[in-house]
Formats: C-alpha cells, structure tokens, sequence
C-alpha cells in the first residue's frame, strides 16, 4: 500500500493529464484514475477508462507515464482497469463545475422514472432541454436542445 | 493481467478452448457489425443518424478490442494481427453480420435484433466464471444500452411509416430472418461453455429471452412476427462463412496490408 501522502501527491501531479478532447478537465476529475501505488519497482497507475472504444486512452496512458515519469525518476505502470467500471457518477464536483463552464452539460446525477437523461443547460441553467441526438461528437456525449434559451447544447451521458 | 498470468493461472485445455471459441465469438461478431456501420459514414439519410452511427461502430469496435485483448492475455495473437491478418474460416460471428448493410430498414432491424440478441448474450455473461469477462460485460452493457435506445425507435419508426418505409422494412424481415438462426449458435464448444461456467445460458434460453423482448416490439411496430427463424447452412460460429466476409476483411485490412509496419 502506497504512503497516503504520497497517493495524494501522485494524485496532484495526475491533475495535469486533461482529457484531450475537453481541455479543462483532468482525469483526476472525470474519475478515471482508479488507484495509484507505489512499490518497489515504480509507481503503478490504474486507470478506468469512460468509454471502452475511446480513441483518447492510449493519448492519456502516454501522458501519465510522461508526467510521472519527469517528477518521479520511477519507472511508470499504466494499466486500464473494468472493476469498477466507470460510471458519470465518477467524475468529481469540481469536475462537474468544469464540464459546465466549458460548455458541456454534466449528466443528471439521477435519472427519474421515464429514463430522461436530459441535463440542464449549461448556459441557461434551465430543465427545458430535449433529446436532439442521443450520439455527439464523442462516443460520451449527447446533443441536446434547451427550450429557454433556444440553444443547442452537448452534454455527457450517464452511464 | 499479462499472458504470462493467464498461463500460470494453469487454465486446464477444456475450459480455456470453450473459453477462447466464446471471446472469437464476442470479438468477431462487435467487429463485423462495427465495420458495416462505419460503412454508413456521410451516407445516413440524416445528419443525427450518420453521428450515431460513426459512435456506434466506435463503440462496436472498442468492444471488439476488449474481447481480442483477453484472447491475446490467454497467448493468441495481438489484436490487430486477429484483426487484420486471420483467415476467414478462423472467424467465429453469425453469418448475418458479415452481410453487407443493405438499405436503410435493412441495417436498423439487423442492427436492433443484433444488439437486443448481445444483450441478452452479455446478461448470461455477467456472472461468467472468467471474471475478466464478467466485468469487461458489465461495462460495456451500460454503452450498448444507448445503441438500443437509438434504434428501436427507428425501427417502429420506420416500420410505422406505411408505403416504401414499411414495404422495405417488410423485405428486410424475410430477408434478416433467413440467417437470424445463426445468432443464437454457440458452435461446437457449447456444451463445454456452459459446463465451465462461461455463459449462463445455452442457445435455446437465449432465443427464448430474446424472442420475449423482440416480439413486443414487432407489434408496436406492426410486424408480424415471422416465427422461430430456421438454421441457417453456413454456421458462421464454426468458420463457415459466406464470401461477404473475405470481402469485409479485405477491406478492414486495406491499410494494414499495405503497410503492415505502419502506426496510426
């Protein structure tokens, strides 16, 4: 078992590794770091991915070695992680904040009774929103139509 | 874990030959049907649809991955050399899904009975004694969910529309169901499969699970509903394919043939 301390310093230099299709968010944020150790031969990084199929995740596993690589000295470990999947319930609060300000709708963090998955908007705020397309421009988002303000919006999938 | 691992898990011949059949076919069904939805990229009658469905054959394909990955774990080849250079007759999917797409009603009825079919299948995997495979399911049935939820609505859509919609949507029926058995097989190793705790179910609980969720969506979208679909000839889960398949590898591999040093 890793030093907490260390954990938490490993944890803070992770914060640099963003999602490369959503810049402001790091993966620490969306919840994707499952657990990070530190043995005898290096530091070894578990990472859980969003989506399966996603093109991004050999991107991210190079940016982590590369991170803790320059910090540490250590050799790095990346390996992806199906236990526990990763679910949007994951991605942190201030992960959410993020998501939103960058123009991304954080997905409901419960679905009610029919199944919606419509976010508020992020821009507005309001609950108004309609399914546009429940595919987007990345295999975790949907594209949504707010009501209020009469904006297309893009928001993450709970899953 | 690494090959090494899966090795020295000791896995005895009989368990870890009915497993290796089970991922082929996981593997080579999600990557057939991947590559023909991609074939729909810039040519969906809509713009909402040809997004769907370029993240629908990523999400197939990603899943396909999954599945050559634990192959690879228990010493076969890596997965693009699976992917890219294996023969026809080593490939395990039904025959239905090595088919070209045909028309629009075509590819969503194949499209939905297919992923109402892996739906039922990854259920009966969810407690699979090859927890690698439990949990890479467990996983992957909270994406396929919205594959479903896509496609059922085109579907009644579709079928509800009346005149050419619904006349190609009646075609597509007779001609899906011509090779729609073939889903339902679990090649030589079934028995095998279901001895080890692999798969919770044989191909008879499947149909019977499917036909129970499939039904109810033909009468919403009123179909008649065919029937139990016949065996097709060519068991596709045991290496007997049509030469749509040869075709489709041809293509998926273009790249990698030509350059098989090549990183992209």
């Amino acid at each position: 078992m890793a030093d907490p301390a260390d954990t938490k310093a490993l944890l803070d230099v992770l914060q640099e590794v963003k999602d490369p299709e959503i810049p402001e968010v790091s993966i620490v944020e969306l919840g994707m770091v499952n657990r990070v150790s530190v043995g005898e031969s290096g530091v070894r990084v578990e990472l859980t991915p969003t989506f399966v199929g996603c093109p991004a995740l050999d991107l991210i596993a190079e940016q982590v070695e590369k991170v803790l690589t320059r910090e540490r000295g250590d050799p790095v470990e990346v390996d992806f992680v199906m236990n526990p999947p990763w679910t949007s319930e994951r991605i942190t609060p201030e992960g959410r904040k993020k998501l939103k300000d960058f123009g991304i709708a954080p997905p409901p963090v419960t679905r009610n009774e029919s199944g919606d998955i419509v976010a508020d908007c992020p821009f507005c705020g309001a609950g108004e929103g309609e399914i546009l397309n429940l595919f987007g421009p990345t295999a975790c988002r949907s594209i949504f139509y707010c009501q209020n303000c009469r904006q297309p919006f893009e928001g993450m999938k709970p899953v | 874990m690494t090959m090494e691992q899966a090795a020295q898990m000791g896995l005895e011949s009989g368990y870890r030959q009915a497993l290796t059949a089970l991922l082929y076919q996981l593997a080579d069904d999600e990557l057939c049907l991947g590559h023909r939805d991609s074939e729909w990229l810039g040519l969906a009658p809509d713009i909402e649809g040809d997004v769907a469905f370029s993240s629908i054959a990523q999400d197939e394909v990603g899943h396909a991955v999954f599945y050559l990955e634990r192959l690879h774990e228990l010493g076969e080849k890596d997965p693009d050399s699976l992917a890219f250079f294996r023969g026809a007759e080593a490939w395990r999917n039904a025959v239905l899904l090595e088919q070209p797409n045909g028309d629009w009603a075509r590819t969503i009825l194949r499209h939905f009975l297919y992923d109402l079919f892996d739906d039922v299948r990854t259920e009966a995997l969810l407690h699979s004694s090859y927890e690698p495979l439990a949990q890479g399911v467990a996983k992957i049935r909270r994406e396929e969910h919205y594959h479903l939820l896509h496609l059922k609505p085109w579907l009644i859509r579709l079928a509800r529309a009346g005149g050419d919609a619904q006349e190609r949507m009646e075609q597509a029926v007779m001609e899906v169901w011509a090779q729609l058995g073939g889903l339902f097989s679990l090649g030589a190793e079934e028995e095998e499969m279901i001895h080890h705790g692999l798969i919770a179910w044989g191909r008879e609980e499947l149909y019977r699970r499917w036909e129970d969720r499939a039904k109810p969506v033909f009468a919403e979208a009123g179909l008649k509903w065919p029937g139990p679909p016949s065996v097709p000839e060519q068991d596709g889960r045991r290496g007997r394919h049509t030469d749509h398949l040869t075709e489709l590898i041809r293509t998926m591999s273009e790249v990698a043939v030509g350059d098989p040093a090549a990183r992209w």
